[in-house]
């Protein structure tokens, strides 16, 4: 049940092999829903949710599905989670999935998913898969929040929507903030200079 | 200087292979270059076919900016006085000393942020010292308005240093011209700051401001149909960021550098005839309703930053393009594009920064397609003969 290999599955996602910084997948939906703390959590539990479902689901059936119309299958299977996933949001969560917007929908084309599936999934029994999912989606969720952690503090001076920097005083020294932090190509440099810092510290992920 | 002569020569063992100091070799390696001519010859053959290096190169560049930035000091006192309407009771030297109270700051924050990213990057990598910061640390403050916060300047010249040059290797590998970079960071990140009426004038307060006092740029005047003269803009008593309002002063810079040769001429005639071409267009075909396209076509080109951007900016040999050739196109689509986003998009009345960032991004492809069509001529001309 929790084999070197199965924790290997779950805990490298979050660091060396990072779905994010490492294999770069998932970019799109980490420049997008990102320029709030709440959105970036939420969505980080949704695809976190979906990966390891389909993980699951499309593990069982790894032995039955005809290998020429394997990605029709999995879409299949995304689809249904994801469906479900966003009208969960809109009867529970309506504010944030209003944030939210096409996002949650288009999580299906995250690459991430694909990718688990056809790398992961279709070789691996289902709790290795499950593993799997759940680690991808929480590294890719570990990303969002330290993006959106940064594009909301410097950006509006709020955190979860709560006043942190927007007072009088720190308003009089001279301090605005900084209206690109709100914008996409900041959170494209964010997640540059996560690479950068990971890279850094990390002798085998730079490049010879 | 001997003094300073010998106390180099005391200290530099400590900083040669196996000293105490040996880390910070490339930080003693640049002052003392600064400070002294190398006195080292090369051993073995020599390459170099020109008297003109970097250091002489980006001097020439600073030296053509001066005129810009003496007048830009004397207009930054200028507007401040007329914002305050006491411009009757200064005389010019309390006018150009407000202006140097409100520059020298920007300037100051600007080479101390930018050189000590430099030097620390320098030093990180044990890489010797570039000199590309001296231009791109004075562009700086002549692009920015006289009333931008200090902290402001240095949060951008530091973005612009880190993400404009270090991380891709450097003076010389940098895609985008750095000074722009902090122009465009700003300009998006505080555009409260960076535009509007209040900006342009050091110290401004609604307090201090007489009645009736409105300070808006050329090209905001223009948008609501009033256009400033073509020698009020061209004399550049105007306000507007500190280097980019008087096209004499910029010309001035303009002849120093197509005189020694720094800039190339073809960019920037060609910058001037895209302008031209593509404000003529506006004049002639544009909509009689929008008054940016019936702004005259000569008025383009002395408001705002298209002076300034033409002979600073798209000239930077690093960013620019290289073919000869490609000099030609890259030029002209700077100049026209300046004057589409001027006159189709209100929203950014600055036109200039983002034609001369966006043409950077694509010179190295003009370039490529030039250098290929060089290619295929030879090859052509090998094949017949053969």
């Amino acid at each position: 049940m929790s084999s070197k290999k199965n924790k290997e599955a779950l805990l490298t996602p979050l660091g060396l092999n990072n779905p994010v910084t490492v294999q770069v997948l998932g970019i799109c939906s980490a420049l997008a829903v990102t320029a709030k703390l709440m959105p970036a959590i939420v969505m980080g539990i949704s695809v976190t949710i979906i990966t390891a479902l389909s993980n699951v689901v499309i593990s069982c059936l790894r032995k039955t599905i005809p290998l020429r119309i394997r990605i029709i299958v999995q879409l299949v299977v995304v689809a249904a989670l994801v469906t479900i996933v966003s009208e969960i949001l809109k009867a529970f969560a309506y504010d944030i999935s209003v944030q939210l917007s096409v996002y949650v929908g288009l999580i299906i084309t995250n690459c991430i998913l694909m990718g688990r599936l056809e790398a992961f999934a279709m070789q691996n029994e289902p709790w290795p898969s499950f593993l799997d999912g759940i680690g991808n989606g929480l590294g890719y969720a570990k990303i969002l929040i330290i993006v959106a952690f940064f594009r909301e503090l410097f950006g509006s001076g709020t955190l979860f929507g709560v006043n942190v920097l927007n007072y009088d005083c720190i308003a009089n020294a001279g301090y605005v903030n900084n209206g690109l932090m709100l914008m996409p190509p900041m959170a494209l440099i964010i997640v540059a200079c996560i690479i950068w810092w990971q890279r850094a510290h990390n002798k085998d992920l730079q490049q010879k | 200087m001997n003094a300073l002569r010998n106390f180099l020569d005391n200290v530099k063992p400590k900083f040669q292979e196996g000293g105490k100091f040996a880390k910070f070799r490339s930080t003693f390696g640049a002052f003392e270059t600064f400070l002294f001519t190398p006195n080292e010859t090369n051993k073995c053959g020599v390459h170099v076919r020109d008297a003109v290096d970097l250091k002489r190169t980006m001097i020439v560049v600073v030296l053509a900016l001066m005129p810009a930035l003496f007048f830009g000091m004397y207009n930054t006192g200028y507007q401040h006085f007329r914002m305050t309407g006491e411009l009757a009771d200064v005389t010019f030297w309390q006018i150009f000393f407000k202006g140097f109270l409100a520059v020298l700051p920007i300037i100051v924050v600007s080479y101390v942020v930018g050189l000590a990213i430099e030097f620390a990057s320098a030093q990180m990598r044990g890489h010797e010292v570039n000199e590309g910061f001296l231009v791109s640390g004075m562009l700086i403050p002549l692009v920015m308005p006289a009333d931008v916060p200090l902290w402001m300047v240095g949060v951008a010249t530091a973005f612009a240093v880190i993400f404009g040059k270090e991380v891709y290797g450097g003076t010389g590998m940098n895609m985008w011209n750095p000074a722009l970079l902090a122009r465009v960071f700003l300009f998006f990140a505080y555009p409260t700051k960076m535009s509007g009426e209040t900006a342009w004038y050091y110290n401004y307060s609604a307090e201090a401001a007489v009645d009736g006092f409105s300070g808006a740029t050329p090209l905001a005047m223009a948008n609501a149909g009033n256009y400033t003269s073509f020698a009020d803009a061209f004399f550049g008593l105007i306000p507007g960021s500190v280097g980019e309002t008087s096209a004499v002063a910029i010309l001035i810079g303009a002849f120093i550098l197509l005189y020694t040769g720094v800039a190339s001429w073809k960019t920037m005639l060609s910058v001037f005839v895209g302008g031209i071409a593509m404000g003529w267009l506006f004049n002639t075909c544009g909509s009689a309703e929008n008054p940016m396209a019936q702004l005259p076509w000569y008025n383009h080109l002395v408001y705002g930053g298209f002076c300034f951007g033409a002979v600073f900016m798209a000239t930077d040999p690093v960013t620019s393009a290289r073919t000869e050739g490609g000099k030609f196109i890259y030029g002209f689509l700077i100049g026209a594009m300046a004057i589409v986003i001027r006159v189709l998009n209100p929203g950014f009345p600055e036109g200039m920064m983002l034609a001369i960032l966006l043409m950077n991004t694509f010179a190295p492809l003009i370039d490529h397609f030039f250098i290929q069509a060089n290619i295929n001529r030879r090859k052509k001309r090998v094949t017949i003969k053969a």
